[in-house]
């Protein structure tokens, strides 16, 4: 994976977040982590990813975002299941807008979704992760990738 | 006019029903996989379809193809966040009417269901 696909599912994080919460979503530059220790917030959604690469892509996210996300959105219900229902959405939609650039053997999974820490084997990371960043408002939250050629 | 969003993700489903401004329609049903879907669809007969495609037990593609077998005049828009033109192409193959990709804006989904309302055909075997 180089600095052209990274830029492909940091493209796509900045039209979700525009498309769904407003324009002052701000996506800042990715770092890499290698020690394999996932990078967690209350509620993540995760996308198996198979084919063309192999891993996982990931959104996770603070429980007060994600009640904001649904009430900017006209939810008057915020509770567990439904943001839990929204991390595993915005992954999902990320990963699958990205097959317009890989094609379509970037195969995604259905999401899977936990609230708080991953259990065992929930999270299985790649020696080399990337983390982008996601500002809106006060929060941040984070898109991460994870995937071997 | 009845309408049936399907769709796994509730915050989508919520969405589209929240989104529809089109004249007619006088019930909306939902469904959250493909297989309830399908349940839906034989008991309540809806004339209008918005599919997503990635969904646990049964897909969107499948969904759409036993749809238009079951009724070949039903209108049926995809949409999904799977956005390569493979996709697109199998879906219309199947029978879809059109191919909306997630996410969108309210005026994209309503312009898209209603051009499906006005006849557009496209794709249908």
């Amino acid at each position: 994976m180089d600095e052209n696909d990274i830029q492909i599912l940091i493209d796509g994080t900045v039209h979700y977040f525009r498309s769904t919460v407003g324009q002052s979503t701000e996506v800042g530059a990715p770092y890499l982590v290698e020690d394999r220790e996932p990078v967690v917030s209350d509620f993540t959604g995760i996308i198996a990813i198979s084919g063309v690469y192999t891993g996982c892509v990931y959104f996770t996210a603070p429980r007060a975002m994600l009640r904001h996300i649904l009430m900017v959105n006209g939810e008057t219900r915020a509770d567990a299941e439904f943001m839990a229902d929204v991390v595993g959405e915005v992954a999902n939609t990320i990963s699958g807008n990205a097959r317009r650039h890989f094609g379509s053997e970037f195969e995604i999974s259905v999401p899977e979704v936990f609230e708080g820490r991953a259990k065992d084997g929930q999270l299985q990371l790649a020696e080399r992760s990337f983390v982008i960043p996601i500002a809106w408002r006060q929060y941040r939250a984070s898109l991460v990738v994870s995937l071997i050629d | 006019m009845k309408i049936l969003i399907v769709d796994d993700s509730m915050f989508i489903r919520n969405r589209i029903e929240r989104s529809l401004a089109i004249a007619g329609i006088t019930e909306v049903l939902t469904a959250r996989n493909g297989r309830e879907a399908m349940v839906k669809f034989h008991a309540h007969k809806p004339e209008l379809v918005t599919m997503d495609i990635t969904m646990p037990e049964v897909d969107g593609i499948e969904c759409t193809e036993r749809m238009v077998q079951a009724n070949a005049a039903v209108k049926i828009l995809v949409v999904s966040a799977v956005a390569d033109k493979a996709t697109a192409i199998l879906a219309l193959k199947k029978g879809a009417n059109g191919f909306l990709i997630k996410p969108f804006e309210e005026t994209e989904i309503n312009d898209a269901l209603n051009r499906l309302i006005q006849g557009n055909r496209r794709g249908r075997k």
